[in-house]
C-alpha cells in the first residue's frame, strides 16, 4: 500500500428526513426578471449559463416582471387559473375515491398544476404532448370530458380505454395528449420521432414530452437527446424536477452534481431552467422553445423547477421518508395562490370570486364522480368482457379467437 | 419457530446474508431508507449502513451493468427491479451480459448477482404491475430463475441465490407477500399466519436451487405450477375432488426433470398452470419436456392453462387470472378423455 488515501464509497442523503426540520436555506434562486432572456434565434453557445439560471416572472410582491414577463391578457390567466384549480379539485377528490374503494390507485399532481396547464394553453391545438401521469393539467386546460376521466378511473363501462390501463394512464389523441404507459421514459424518443416526423413532411406542428427528474436517469432521456440534437428535432423536452422520485431525493438521479438543465449543455441544445410553480414563466420559457422548434432551429430542454406537495401515489406514505412539513417550506410557494395573488395585484381577481369559483369547480367535479358511480365503481361496472380480446393486433389472429370462444364471450 | 409472512422471510434472509458476508450489498431503486416499495429491505440501511443497502438512480439498465461490474470485481450484488414489469431496459444486461460473461470469458469473469423482482397480477396493477415475464428469462442460456410460492422457501432460495456464483433471478410473486392467495379474489384476505410453511427458522438454511416440491401427492394427474399458482392449483385439485400431485416447481432453471418425469410416469396424466400468457409461456417447454420423456406413459394430451395471450387488462383482472374455475376445468377434461 502506497500512502495515497483509501477509496470510499459515496452514497448521497438528502439534507433532511423525517425528524429534521427542512431547510432550503441553502438553495441559491435567482430573483424573479434577473435571468437573462437570449433571443429565440440566438446560437446555442451563446446561451451556456441559461442551465444555471432560474426563469422568474412573479416577484414577491406579486408582479409580473422582467424580460420574461409574456404580457399575457387576463383573460388566458383567469383560464390558466380555472384549469389549475379544477386540476386540484379534481386530484383531491378522486384520491378520496380510492380512500373509499372505488378505484385501485390515483396520482395527484399537487404543487405542479402550473406546468402542464401554462404548456397546454400555450401551444397549439395540432402539437402533440407526450406526458407523464403527473400532468392531468393539460387535459383540464383543454376542457376533456370529467365524466371521461372518472370512468377510466373507476374502469366502468363508460372507460373510453374500455378497462385496458390504470385509472390515470390516459389517452386522448383528439386533445393532442399522447398515451401513457406505466414504464417511466419509454416514451420521450416517441416525442422526437413525432417531431421528426412533422419536419419529414415540412408541416409545422411540434412536440412536448415531460419526465420527472428521477426519470432522467433512465437511457431513453439520453437516446431522446441525442436524436432530438442530431436532426434538431421540432421538440420540447421537459424535465419536471418535483424534487422526489417516491422517496429517492434528487440526488439520487444527480442533482447534487448539476442541474437537470444543464443535460443539455452536452447535447448542444438549449438548456432552460424555470420556475415551476410560476405560471407566467413556464409560459414564457414554452413559448420561447415553441417559437425556436418553429423556426427550425430544433430542440429545447427545459428544466421545471418546482416540489411534490404529496405524496408520490395512493400508494406511499411520504411522512415515512422525509419531513412531514416539507411542502410548506418549499420557497416557491404554491402556483395556484401565486396566480391568483397576481391577478388580485392586477385588479383582475378578489377573494370572492376566487372563493365562489372554486365552489363552483368542485360541484362540477362532484357531479361528475357522481354520474361515474351511477355508471358503476371497480369491480360494479366493467366494459363489455369480450372487449378484452381486441386491439392486440388490428385483427384477431387464432389464439385470441380461441381464447374467446372458450371463454363464451 | 418464529412464523413471517413472505416480505419478513426474504428481509431477514437479506439481513443475515449482510451480516455473515461483507461483499453482500444491496441496491436499487427506493431499497434504502424507505426499505422497498413493498418494504423487503425495511430496516437494513439502519442496521448495516449506506453503502451495504442504497437507492439508485431509475435506470435498470444501470442497476443490472452497476451490479454485474461489482459482481467481476469480487462482490455479490443483490439487486432489487422494483417491479418485473421494469426489468425491460435491463433485458441486454440480462441476456448479453450477465448470462454471457463467465462463457465468453473462459470462466476469468462472472457475475454472481442475484435480481430479486416482485411479479405477478392480481393486485389491480394494470398492464405494467402485473406481468409474469419468466419465459423470457428461461429463454436465455446462462441466467437461473426462481420462484418461491410460500416464506420458507423465499428465505432458503433467496440464500441459494445469493451464494451461487452464477447470476439468478428470483421472481417474487407479490401477490403472496403477505398471505397464501387461492385465486377466489371475492374471498376474505388470508393471511401466512397459521401456514406450516410461515414457519422460518432464524439462521442460514438454503433450498437448493433446482429441486422441485411436492406439495400434495397423488396418482391421477400431476398438476405442475410455481408462484401464486401452487395456491391456485390445490383450491382447484381440492375443488375437481381428483387424486392430483401437485409440483411447486421453485426454479424454472435449473429445473428438477426428475421429479416432473418420475411423477408424471407414475400418474400419466399433466396439466401445467401458469399465470403468464400462454403462447410461448414456460408452459410450452414443460409440455414438451413431459412428451419428450414420458410419452408411453400418458394417458391423455397434457393440458396447459393460462393467461390468455392479451396485455393483463385492469378491468379484467380476474376474467384474465387463471383461477381454480379453469384448473377443474381442465382436470376434468384430462380424467375423462
Ligand atoms: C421503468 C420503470 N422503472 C421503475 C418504475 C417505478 N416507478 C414509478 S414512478 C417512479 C418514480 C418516478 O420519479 P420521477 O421520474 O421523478 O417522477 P415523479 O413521480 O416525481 O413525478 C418509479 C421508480 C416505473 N414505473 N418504470
Amino acid at each position: 500500500m502506497n500512502n495515497q488515501p483509501r477509496l470510499t464509497l459515496h452514497i448521497p442523503e438528502p439534507p433532511a428526513r423525517p425528524g429534521d426540520h427542512p431547510d432550503f436555506g441553502g438553495m441559491k434562486l435567482p430573483k424573479a426578471g434577473e435571468t437573462m432572456r437570449p433571443d429565440v434565434d440566438a446560437a446555442e453557445p451563446t446561451m451556456r449559463d441559461m442551465p444555471f439560471g432560474l426563469i422568474r416572472v412573479l416577484d414577491d410582491g406579486h408582479h409580473a416582471v422582467g424580460p420574461w414577463d409574456p404580457h399575457l391578457e387576463a383573460d388566458v390567466l383567469h383560464q390558466g387559473l380555472r384549469a389549475m384549480m379544477l386540476t386540484r379539485a379534481f386530484d383531491d377528490r378522486l384520491f378520496r375515491a380510492h380512500r373509499q374503494g372505488k378505484t385501485s390507485f390515483y396520482m395527484k399532481s399537487t404543487g405542479e398544476e402550473a406546468i402542464a396547464v401554462a404548456q397546454s394553453l400555450m401551444l397549439d391545438a395540432r402539437d402533440m404532448c407526450f406526458p407523464t401521469y403527473r400532468v392531468l393539467g393539460w387535459l383540464m386546460a383543454r376542457h376533456y370530458p370529467l365524466l371521461d376521466l372518472v370512468n377510466q378511473i373507476f374502469s366502468n363501462a363508460g372507460d373510453p380505454l374500455r378497462g385496458r390501463q390504470l385509472p390515470i394512464l390516459y389517452s386522448a389523441r383528439a386533445y393532442g395528449f399522447y398515451s401513457i404507459s406505466g414504464n417511466l421514459g419509454s416514451r420521450f424518443g416517441h416525442a422526437v420521432g413525432w417531431a421528426m416526423a412533422s419536419a419529414y413532411k415540412g408541416d409545422d406542428r411540434i412536440a412536448l414530452a415531460y419526465v420527472g427528474e428521477g426519470t432522467t436517469a433512465e437511457g431513453g432521456f439520453h437516446e431522446a437527446l441525442t436524436f432530438a440534437s442530431v436532426y434538431r428535432a421540432p421538440v420540447i423536452l421537459c424535465v419536471t424536477n418535483n424534487q422526489w422520485a417516491i422517496s429517492s431525493f434528487s440526488g439520487i438521479a444527480g442533482a447534487n452534481e448539476t442541474t437537470f438543465a444543464a443535460k443539455a449543455l452536452a447535447y448542444g441544445i438549449p438548456g432552460l431552467r424555470v420556475d415551476g410553480n410560476d405560471f407566467l414563466a413556464v409560459w414564457a420559457a414554452t413559448q420561447w422553445a415553441a417559437e425556436r422548434a418553429r423556426l427550425n432551429l430544433g430542440a429545447t430542454l427545459i428544466e421545471l423547477f418546482t416540489y411534490r406537495a404529496s405524496g408520490h401515489s395512493t400508494a406511499d406514505d411520504p411522512a415515512k421518508y422525509r419531513p412531514a412539513d416539507e411542502a410548506l417550506q418549499w420557497p416557491l410557494g404554491d402556483p395556484i395562490e401565486r396566480l391568483k395573488e397576481h391577478l388580485i395585484a392586477r385588479g383582475e381577481w378578489d377573494e370572492e370570486r376566487h372563493a365562489a369559483l372554486q365552489s363552483a369547480l368542485e360541484d362540477e367535479v362532484r357531479a361528475a364522480v357522481r354520474a361515474g358511480e351511477a355508471i358503476g365503481t371497480l369491480g360494479k361496472s366493467k366494459p363489455e368482457l369480450g372487449s378484452m380480446f381486441e386491439d392486440v393486433f388490428k385483427e384477431p389472429d387464432w389464439r385470441v379467437i380461441e381464447q374467446r370462444r372458450e371463454m363464451g364471450v | 419457530m418464529p412464523v413471517m409472512n413472505m416480505v419478513q422471510a426474504l428481509n431477514n434472509a437479506l439481513d443475515e446474508k449482510l451480516g455473515a458476508d461483507p461483499d453482500v450489498l444491496i441496491f436499487g431503486e427506493d431499497v434504502g431508507y424507505f426499505g422497498g416499495v413493498f418494504r423487503v429491505t425495511d430496516g437494513l440501511q439502519a442496521k448495516h449502513g449506506l453503502t451495504r443497502c442504497f437507492d439508485t438512480p431509475i435506470a435498470e439498465g444501470g442497476i443490472i451493468a452497476t451490479a454485474i461490474g461489482m459482481g467481476a470485481y469480487g462482490l455479490r450484488p443483490v439487486v432489487e427491479i422494483q417491479f418485473a414489469d421494469y426489468i425491460l431496459p435491463a433485458f441486454d444486461q440480462l441476456v448479453s451480459e450477465a448470462a454471457r460473461l463467465r462463457y465468453r470469458s473462459n470462466g476469468e469473469f462472472w457475475a454472481p448477482l442475484t435480481v430479486r423482482t416482485p411479479y405477478g397480477g392480481g393486485i389491480f396493477g394494470g398492464q405494467t404491475h402485473s406481468q409474469s415475464p419468466e419465459a423470457i428469462f428461461t429463454h436465455v442460456v446462462g441466467l437461473k430463475t426462481v420462484v418461491p410460492s410460500n416464506p420458507y422457501d423465499a428465505k432458503g432460495l433467496l440464500i441459494a441465490a445469493i451464494e451461487d456464483d452464477d447470476p439468478v433471478i428470483m421472481l417474487e410473486p407479490k401477490r403472496i407477500y403477505n398471505g397464501p392467495f387461492d385465486g377466489h379474489h371475492d374471498r376474505p384476505l388470508k393471511t401466512w399466519a397459521g401456514h406450516p410453511k410461515a414457519e422460518v427458522p432464524t439462521g442460514l438454511y438454503r433450498v437448493p436451487l433446482g429441486k422441485a416440491a411436492v406439495v400434495r401427492e397423488g396418482r391421477a394427474v400431476t398438476v405442475l405450477a410455481y408462484g401464486t399458482m401452487v395456491h391456485v392449483a390445490l383450491a382447484g385439485i381440492d375443488e375437481a375432488g381428483v387424486d392430483a400431485e401437485l409440483l411447486d416447481l421453485r426454479s424454472l432453471v435449473p429445473l428438477d426433470i426428475e421429479a416432473i418425469t418420475a411423477s408424471v410416469r407414475k400418474t400419466g396424466r399433466c396439466v401445467i398452470l401458469h399465470e403468464a400468457s400462454r403462447f410461448g409461456g414456460f408452459g410450452g417447454e414443460l409440455s414438451a419436456l413431459v412428451q419428450e420423456r414420458c410419452f408411453d406413459h400418458l394417458k391423455a394430451p397434457i393440458e396447459r392453462v393460462a393467461g390468455w395471450d392479451t396485455p393483463y387488462p385492469h378491468a379484467f383482472e380476474w376474467d384474465y387470472f387463471p383461477g381454480p374455475a379453469r384448473l377443474v376445468t381442465a382436470l376434468r377434461r384430462v380424467m375423462e378423455y
